[in-house]
Formats: C-alpha cells, sequence, structure tokens
C-alpha cells in the first residue's frame, strides 16, 4: 500500500506550526482536513482559510495523495 | 466643520478665496460631498485639465473628533484618465487637522493665466496664497524638507512631486504621516494632474491651537467610540493581522487562491511570491529594526496600524512599508523578486508623486512590449526614473497603462474606463471583476471590495470561481463603501463591521451621538446609494453607457491557469447591478 503524501503550507500567525516535512507530509488515505489539523496540533480557533489545490474547502474535505494544502488564520487587507 | 474654502485660480484675475457657509451641502462629507459638488458644479463635457474642473478636498464627516480610524482625505474631481467622476481617499494627516480648522472642503477652480506654481497656507488666523517658484519640479521628499523649515515640524502637507507638474495621468496627490513623510497617497485616476494644471504645488494645514471637534451629547459618543475600538481590537485581522503583517499579508493568500496576477495578467500565481508576502516583509524589517518597522500607524488616531516603515540593510530609511497592491504592482505582475527593488520603487513613485497601482501595470504593460524583461527590476526602476524626468517615454509611461500599450501596440492591457486593474485576477475573483467592470471609477478594489467575501471568508463565502452571487456582492458592498467613503473612516473598519453587527452598530452611534441624529443602517444604505446615483448620472453625461462597465475582452477568452478559468459573469448581469 502506497503512502499518502501531501504538501503543506501555513502562513502569517500560524507559521510557527510548519512542520520539518512539510514537503512530503505523510497523512493516513482517506484522512480529512480535520485529521490534518489535529496532527499539526493547531488550534482550531485559529484557523479561518482551507486550501486544497488552490480551492478553499471545509474541514471535512478528504485529502487525496499529491494534494497541496494552504491554511491561514484570518487575514485581511486591501 | 461648518465652512468651505474656495479658492479661484484664474484666468481672468489673480489667484483668489472665499470662504462660504456650507448651504445645501450641509450633512455631507468625504466622498459624498467631493461627489456633490463635482456633481453639481462640474460639467460633465468639460476637459478635466480645463478651468471647468474643480478639484475638491473634504475630510470625513468625523474626522478631527476623538473617533477612532477617522483620517481619510477625499479629493474629487473629472479624472484626467479615465473621464469618469473620480474620488481617491488617503489617510496621514491632513484630514484631522482640516476638519479641526472648520473646513468640511477647500473647493480648487479655474486655472491660473500662466505656469505661476503657488503654494497655500491654512491655519487658525485664515488662508494664504503666495506664489513660490522655487519649488518648481521638487520632489514631494525635498519639497517637505523645505516647506518643514518654513512652517515646522507639526503641519500637514497635501502635495504634488513633478508628475502632476507635468499634468500625468497617473500622477497622485499625496499627504504627510505622522513622521511628516508624504507617504500616503490620493493614487488612483490622476487627481495630482488636475492640482498640477491649476497651479497648486502644495497646501499647508497648520491646525496649532484648535481643539478636537466636540460631539452633541459627548457621554454617548465616548460610549459608542469605545464599543467601536474594542470591536477593531476583538476582530482578528485589524487586531492581529494587519498590525502584525500589514497589507501584504494577501500576498500568499491570493497566490495560494490563483488570483494572483503575475507578469500582466498572464498566470495566476507567481513561483517567486514567498520572497515578497507580508511575511518574508515582516521577517526583514524586524531584522533591520528601526522605529515604526513592522507596526505604524498612518494618522493619529488609527489603532490598527497597519502600516510599517522599510529601512534598507544599511537602516537607513528607504519608504513606508509598501502596501499589498505596490508589492504587486512592482513585484509580481512585474516577475520582481526582490523586497529592497519594490521598496526603491515605493519611493520614487511617491516621490514623483505617481500611483503605485498605476505604474506597476504599466511597467508590466511596458515589458509585455518588450521595453524590458519580465523580472528585471534594474530596467524596472529605469524606466520609473524617466517618468520622474519626464523624458519623452517617461511622459508615455506616467501616463497609464492604457497610453502605453496604445503606443507600443500590445493587446493585453488590464485596464476599464482607462484604468488599470489593482491586485486581484477577475477571472479567478470574480467578484472583484464585477466590481472592476461596474464602478464609476474605472477598475478599482475599494469600490467595493468582494475579495473579502469571494477569497478571505469575511461577510460570508461566495465562491470566487463562478459567476453565481458575484452581482449581488459587488453591489451590496458598492452601496457601503460609499456611505464609509463619507465618514472619514479608513476602509479597514470593514472587517470587524462586516462581521460583527455591534461594530457596525457602533459606528453608527457614534455619528447619531456626533451629529444628533437618529440614522439607522437603512439611513446608511440610502447614503451609500445616492453617492453612486449621483456618480452614475455624472458619467452618463459625460458620454459613458453600458459599453464601458466591461472587461477587457481577453479576460473572457483567455484562461487563467492554474484554475483555468475566465470571467463568466455575463454583460446582462454586469448591467443588473445598478438596479435597485
Amino acid at each position: 500500500m502506497s503512502a499518502t503524501t501531501i504538501t503543506i503550507r501555513l502562513y502569517a500567525t500560524l507559521q510557527g506550526y510548519m512542520p520539518d516535512n512539510a514537503d512530503h507530509y505523510p497523512i493516513q488515505m482517506g484522512a480529512s482536513l480535520e485529521h490534518l489539523i489535529k496532527s499539526l496540533e493547531i488550534p482550531k480557533d485559529k484557523i479561518k482559510l482551507l486550501f486544497i489545490n488552490g480551492v478553499r474547502c471545509g474541514l471535512e474535505t478528504i485529502v487525496k495523495d499529491g494534494d497541496c494544502i494552504g491554511i491561514f488564520p484570518p487575514i485581511g487587507g486591501g | 466643520m461648518d465652512k468651505i474654502l474656495r479658492i479661484n485660480m484664474g484666468p481672468e484675475a489673480a489667484p483668489s478665496m472665499t470662504t462660504e457657509g456650507v448651504g445645501e451641502y450641509a450633512g455631507l462629507g468625504g466622498r459624498a460631498l467631493t461627489t456633490a459638488i463635482v456633481a453639481k458644479e462640474v460639467p460633465a463635457l468639460c476637459h478635466p485639465l480645463g478651468a471647468e474642473n474643480k478639484l475638491v478636498i473634504a475630510p470625513g464627516l468625523l474626522s478631527g473628533t476623538t473617533a477612532a480610524m477617522s483620517g481619510r482625505l477625499s479629493v474629487g474631481c473629472k479624472s484626467p484618465l479615465t473621464g469618469t467622476i473620480k474620488e481617491s481617499n488617503a489617510g496621514g494627516q491632513a484630514a484631522q487637522m482640516l476638519a479641526r480648522l472648520g473646513y468640511m472642503a477647500i473647493v480648487i477652480e479655474g486655472r491660473p493665466k500662466d505656469d505661476t506654481l503657488y503654494k497655500v497656507l491654512i491655519n487658525k488666523d485664515g488662508v494664504q496664497i503666495t506664489a513660490d517658484n522655487s519649488l518648481r519640479l521638487l520632489g514631494n521628499y525635498d519639497l517637505v524638507d523645505k516647506i518643514k523649515s518654513e512652517a515646522g515640524d507639526k503641519v500637514a502637507i497635501v502635495s504634488i512631486g513633478p508628475a502632476g507638474e507635468r499634468r500625468m495621468c497617473a500622477a497622485s496627490i499625496a499627504v504627510t504621516d505622522m513622521e511628516q513623510r508624504p507617504t500616503r497617497h490620493c493614487g488612483r485616476g490622476g487627481t495630482g494632474a488636475v492640482m498640477g494644471v491649476k497651479g497648486i504645488k502644495a497646501i499647508i494645514i497648520d491646525d496649532a491651537g484648535q481643539q478636537m471637534r466636540q460631539p452633541k451629547d459627548p457621554e454617548k459618543f465616548k460610549a459608542a467610540n469605545q464599543a467601536f475600538v474594542a470591536g477593531l481590537k476583538k476582530h482578528p485581522v485589524t487586531g492581529e493581522g494587519l498590525p502584525a503583517y500589514g497589507t501584504n499579508v494577501l500576498t500568499n493568500v491570493l497566490n495560494e487562491a490563483g488570483g494572483y496576477p503575475t507578469n500582466n495578467f498572464s498566470v495566476g500565481r507567481f513561483d517567486n511570491s514567498s520572497k515578497i508576502s507580508g511575511e518574508s516583509q515582516a521577517e526583514l524589517e524586524n531584522q533591520r529594526g528601526g522605529k515604526g518597522s513592522a507596526t505604524h500607524g498612518c494618522h493619529k488616531g488609527c489603532i490598527i496600524r497597519c502600516s510599517g516603515t522599510y529601512y534598507d540593510k544599511d537602516g537607513q530609511y528607504v519608504s513606508k512599508q509598501p502596501e499589498y497592491e505596490t508589492v504587486w504592482a512592482h513585484g509580481g505582475n512585474c516577475g520582481i523578486d526582490d523586497l529592497d527593488a519594490i521598496a526603491r520603487l515605493d519611493r520614487m513613485d511617491d516621490d514623483y508623486g505617481l500611483d503605485t497601482i498605476e505604474m506597476g501595470a504599466t511597467i508590466g504593460v511596458a515589458m509585455e512590449a518588450g521595453l524590458a524583461a519580465f523580472g528585471d527590476a534594474e530596467a524596472a526602476i529605469k524606466l520609473l526614473k524617466e517618468v520622474g524626468d519626464g523624458t519623452p517615454l517617461g511622459r508615455i509611461l506616467g501616463n497609464g497603462a492604457a497610453v502605453t500599450g496604445k503606443v507600443f501596440g500590445v493587446e493585453r492591457v488590464p485596464v476599464v474606463k482607462g484604468q488599470a486593474l489593482p491586485a486581484y485576477d477577475p477571472r479567478a475573483v470574480q467578484g472583484i471583476g464585477v466590481t472592476y467592470a461596474t464602478s464609476t471609477m474605472g477598475a478599482d478594489h475599494t469600490a467595493g471590495y468582494a475579495v473579502a467575501t469571494n477569497i478571505l471568508g469575511v461577510g460570508g463565502t461566495v465562491d470566487p470561481l463562478k459567476p453565481q452571487g458575484q452581482i449581488e456582492l459587488s453591489r451590496n458592498l458598492q452601496i457601503a463603501t460609499a456611505a464609509v467613503d463619507s465618514t472619514g473612516m479608513c476602509l479597514f473598519i470593514a472587517f470587524p463591521v462586516l462581521d460583527q453587527p455591534e461594530t457596525f452598530q457602533a459606528l453608527i452611534d457614534m455619528l447619531n451621538a456626533f451629529y444628533g441624529l437618529s440614522l439607522t443602517s437603512d439611513d446608511v444604505v440610502a447614503l451609500g446609494k445616492s453617492i453612486l446615483k449621483n456618480e452614475r448620472e455624472f458619467n452618463k453625461a459625460a458620454g459613458f453607457t453600458a459599453e464601458q462597465d466591461r472587461l477587457p475582452r481577453f479576460f473572457k477568452k483567455e484562461r487563467l491557469a492554474p484554475h483555468n478559468v475566465i470571467f463568466d459573469v455575463t454583460d446582462e448581469e454586469l448591467d443588473s447591478v445598478f438596479n435597485w
């Protein structure tokens, strides 16, 4: 059984939670974004925006092999 | 604020002034006031550089009070860039001081019979207008230094650089910040050219001896302001994100979302975006240190402090922390990934008095034309220097992306009504595409900042990659923004105001307590609608039709990677934005 690995980017105030293996982060097959966040130990209330391959997704979305994940706290600008 | 200062620059006579009561303009401020005056008093068919155009400068309804965030100064006219009505606003110190001196607006009319340059001094004793040709072609930084040596370091200065004097359509009007640096600009639409053709180089505002404007109900006002401040601090965008990272925090999220216009709007992601992100910028600023480096307010009374200060590797001041729009325009849009180069370009724009968005988009078009390679920062700096020097090439570039595209035969020119698109690709952020197409201002992001809901999840969520929901989103934000633009409030209050009803209520409570009114949120909406109606009517009289409420064709034909999307809101839908 091949492992599922994904790329993770954590931004702004979440940068401190980046794992060393962010470019090849192993995750269980069928895991959701919610599982991922738990495994990275990011408090849920710090998270606002979740992207999988550039598209915003909810916590329940299942992560697939090769996905690029981007996670942001609440941010704004103009 | 109970008076309007009218300055008539001629040509029938030498410059003269009158101060009058506000008359029919009572109850208006900021954009509501500039639009009312321009719509009523400026013939819609006039030449923007002619004597019939007027330049209106107005603080907002709450400027000069103790209300937090109330330092925005609005400038209005018929735009030489777009030919539409224009309102552009900036932070800095001028709005607070002008309001405390009692001026609702300054209206500059006519144009001088020759090319004499004037400076205007406004203080508690009155107004003086003096010829001063020694100021000719000074950059804004040297100009401020010269004025400081005569007028002291507490005055606010509203000025133009050589770009405005040369009547370039990308010319801005600069406003000095708390350090008396000319870093906050009324950027969009060439208002600097109108100030230039009217012969005014600088307006010096000295509110020494003046008090804060007093509310009708001080207790209610204080309580409302406290609730307002609490709301701003509580919301994570205004309370944490903006002070830590500034507006450039947007680079990574727009890039992630695939809507970051790269290499003149040819692709939606920039490979080197992380080098110029807000996170990298903050890290660099913190490393280099210096006063106000990563957190800095542009006006007294700002509690968000989204700005910062950019020092070079030797600790020398370069510019204020470049904003997201500037970092995009001079960075990813031109393929440039060097923060130091971007800061230099920002300083040059501020010094020459130019809109950073228009200049970055223009250099991107120039690169597409082959004048420089994408990514070549030194070449970009050389091109911008031509603008500052007023060379023939500089005059082309200084008149913006549309003119440059025409002169060099470029098809991919990202403009609406002649004004360059800001830092969000409309194919991947379709709500902002609707705003770009339909705003009375030309392609403008602040006019109806759909990015908040399309990308940032503020005020709900609307999928940025599809046309559904975008019309309503843009419409509601355009209405709300026109109202906020009248209060003197920084638009970033919108983040807490859109998410926290109690913060929106606190803003209304402040207006009511200050003026002794009983406004409701319906009145705020009605104000926004009436401003847009005024602006739409002016534009119609100026010759604009539905055909100009469109994006350039390539946004509908050329798919944007990575999402492979085109802008597919229909023309019929665009024409329904103002149906209410």
